[in-house]
């Protein structure tokens, strides 16, 4: 799995107040943990699409999936295998600048790793990247001697390829 | 579609679910309901604790069925049910609690008599409703029944804001309503009860552990049949005391920390056990990683997530026990083959042994002497609640289930209190048999107010009050492990119960002997009026065999 032992889960659930609590509680009073989490409306507004990555062996993560199973606000939960799965986070670097010639460098980098920039300051520049959790990890790796001054990270979005629905 | 209040809308839907009668306390924010209930044809059994209402209603469910339903009003009413959700959940029993809340505009305003109960109930109901529209009624109670109800019951909170009780609008009652994320049942897969069959019948040292689960389902005439067929021995959860007929020579009687001294023995000596509706809870099978171990594990449940949650299965077989248990005869009808195996023997030898050589406390009121005495005059198919401390432990011991489905008691949870109105509850769902609380003194101190309710409501049931002027098990807990440094378990101030319960207007005696006690009984049966027997033990005499917690089965400490 990527991340080591880190799984995702992709649930669609009903779109009612209330139900995200009620996940991310079944989480807390089973002793599961949730490394990220996020939550959507769907193409239909009856649904919302909640992606939940968590860690744990294959038993927990199969306990996790069912309790999730049980719940009735929840329609149906999928365990998704990396491979067969196209996920992204979306990230934003506030990135310490001293330079121009700093500037440049993150301009390179960025362009490289397919990001965005936004709001070039004289001191600080933002960041804006929608990759896969490696891809942004590895693009902190090399920004970080800048001196990275804030991030915001969203939980992963994962669909499984196919045309399952 | 007929115009009609929210609180008209809620009556009219439970009297379509065939509900008789509430157990509740009215208060500000649900008077309107209760104004409709006055309408209604509906009975409404008055209590004088919002918890008791909860375990009335668990413990008509329980018999019953079908949901018991209870009535509390906002904030500290809703709260005072929280003990008694959290104990029909813990035990999978089937009930409908109906919350008044303030009006929606002031929900999240901390107003007067406010909580948010559906955020404090989410981990103990099986579902939550809170309906912000009069019209959003009719469906919430009936999706409410249905959920409370089927596959693995549960708990079902409706919350209703008070201008949802008072505003009318058109309603409708749909006969039939989807729920997309809602699945209770599942067909048993049948290739898995062929291996199930084959494991069992290529083992040794089979053993069946009926759990809970064989209880709600009624699954008693077909657990019989298989272990009379197939010649296997039969222990219990506790929560599935009674599954069996315990006077069978095939029951070995509740496994677990206070288990029968031969149903351990022989459950660490299995080679494989057929698992029927338990989820494997610690005071069961002790230390889980030992129990696992030691034997190959057929596991049927209605509930998918309890395969695999607490132990692992080589067989899993999900849906309801019953529909699973027939496909087992039906294919065992060509396969099964009676012999009177050496491991059946060994069994019986194990079984007479203990019930021979088992030391019991040597007063003639010794806990094990007034349960049997009150087995002995009861008759078998009198309904058997039980509070929660020592003398539900002797229940387990020395209280044999004759008539399968008649033993029920606060298991998962333990909740002190609930013995006494889950008897009137349980009245209530069969008044025509008669109903038993044995109790102790420390939980029946807890509810006991419900003689209220008990008498006025005229609803009789028999206090069977083993007292030994203590918190038994805490105190036992503090003389075995904390070295007799005995702090917080006297009770010796308590009421003396003979004038509690005359001055509720029940019966009250006191025995001293066992021909007392016998006598006591009868008269008690006979009455027809709630009658509380207190019955004096001795306050050291302690509940053993024990498995001390965090241990395997095989450490259990008997009596010396």
């Amino acid at each position: 799995m990527m991340h080591g032992m880190l799984s995702i889960l992709s649930l669609l659930v009903e779109n009612r107040p209330g139900v995200l609590f009620k996940v991310t509680h079944m989480f807390r009073s089973r002793n599961f943990n949730i490394t990220s989490i996020s939550v959507g409306e769907t193409s239909d507004s009856n649904f919302s699409r909640m992606t939940i990555t968590t860690n744990g062996n294959e038993k927990q993560v199969n306990q996790i999936a069912k309790q999730l199973d049980k719940m009735i606000d929840v329609i149906k939960v999928e365990k998704l295998d990396e491979h067969s799965t196209i996920y992204r986070e979306l990230i934003l670097f506030k990135i310490k600048i001293s330079s121009s010639e700093d500037n440049r460098k993150i301009n390179d980098l960025a362009r490289a790793y397919n990001g965005t920039i936004h709001a070039v300051r004289k001191n600080s520049i933002i960041v804006e990247m929608t990759a896969t959790p490696e891809q942004i990890n590895a693009f902190e790796n090399l920004v970080k001697p800048f001196g990275i001054l804030q991030t915001a990270r969203t939980g992963m979005a994962a669909l499984l390829r196919g045309n399952d629905v | 579609m007929e115009t009609m209040s929210g609180s008209a809308a809620l009556m009219r839907s439970m009297e379509k679910d065939g509900v008789k009668q509430v157990f509740g306390l009215p208060g500000g924010a649900n008077l309107p309901m209760y104004d409709e209930l006055f309408k209604s044809n509906i009975r409404h059994i008055l209590v004088r604790h919002e918890q008791s209402a909860a375990h009335m209603a668990d413990g008509f469910g329980r018999v019953s069925r079908k949901p018991g339903v209870c009535f509390a009003t906002s904030g500290p009413g809703a709260t005072n049910i929280l003990t008694g959700l959290a104990t029909a959940q813990a035990d999978s029993a089937p009930m409908v609690a109906v919350t008044g809340q303030v009006p929606v505009k002031m929900i999240g305003r901390d107003a007067f008599q406010e909580s948010d109960i559906i955020g404090m109930s989410n981990p103990v109901v099986k579902y939550a409703f809170q309906p912000r529209k009069p019209e959003e009624m009719p469906l919430a109670v009936q999706r409410g029944f249905y959920i409370a109800e089927t596959g693995r019951p549960g708990p079902v909170l409706i919350d209703v804001p008070k201008d949802v009780q008072e505003n009318k609008a058109p309603m409708e009652f749909p006969e039939e309503f989807q729920m997309r994320g809602y699945h209770p049942w599942m067909d048993p897969d049948v290739t898995g009860i062929e291996r199930a069959i084959n494991m069992l019948l290529s083992s040794t040292k089979p053993i069946i552990l009926a759990g809970g689960g064989t209880i709600i389902s009624s699954a008693f005439a077909e657990l019989q049949a298989i272990a009379e067929m197939l010649g296997i021995p039969v222990v219990t959860t506790f929560k599935g005391k009674g599954a069996f007929p315990e006077t069978h020579p095939l029951s070995m009687g509740p496994i677990g920390m206070h288990g029968h001294a031969e149903a351990n023995k022989i459950m660490i000596e299995a080679d494989c056990v057929l698992a029927i509706g338990t989820r494997f809870s610690d005071r069961s099978v002790g230390t889980v990683e030992d129990f696992e171990k030691q034997l190959k594990i057929i596991h049927i449940d209605v509930d998918p997530a309890e395969i695999g949650k607490n132990q692992t299965a080589s067989v899993a077989i999900v849906g309801d026990v019953r529909a699973s248990l027939r496909i087992m005869l039906s294919l065992l009808g060509k396969k099964a083959k009676h012999e009177d195996t050496v491991w059946r023997k060994h069994a019986a030898e194990v079984k007479s042994y203990w019930r021979d050589n088992l030391k019991i406390h040597s007063g003639e009121m010794s806990a094990a002497r007034i349960l049997r005495k009150l087995r002995e005059v009861l008759p078998k198919e009198s309904i058997v609640t039980t509070e929660v401390g020592q003398h539900q432990m002797w229940a387990s011991l020395f209280f044999d289930v004759i008539q399968p489905g008649t033993f029920f008691s606060s298991t998962g949870l333990g909740t002190m209190g609930w013995g006494f109105p889950a008897a009137i509850g349980a009245k209530v769902a069969k008044p025509d048999v008669p109903v038993v609380d044995i109790a102790g003194d420390g939980s029946f101190n807890m509810t006991e107010n419900s003689l209220a309710t008990s008498v006025l409501e005229d609803i009789p049931v028999i206090v069977f009050l083993v007292n030994n002027f203590t918190l038994g098990m805490v105190a036992q807990w503090q003389r075995t492990f904390y070295d007799r440094r005995m702090i917080g378990v006297d009770q010796k101030h308590c009421p003396d119960y003979v004038d509690l319960a005359k001055s509720y207007g029940a019966h009250g005696t006191r025995v001293q002997s066992l021909d007392e006690l016998g006598s006591a009984i009868k008269e008690a049966l006979s009455s027809n009026v709630t009658t509380v027997i207190d019955i004096p033990i001795d306050p050291e005499e302690d509940v053993l065999p024990f498995v001390a917690p965090g241990t395997p089965l095989k450490d259990m400490i008997l009596p010396s």
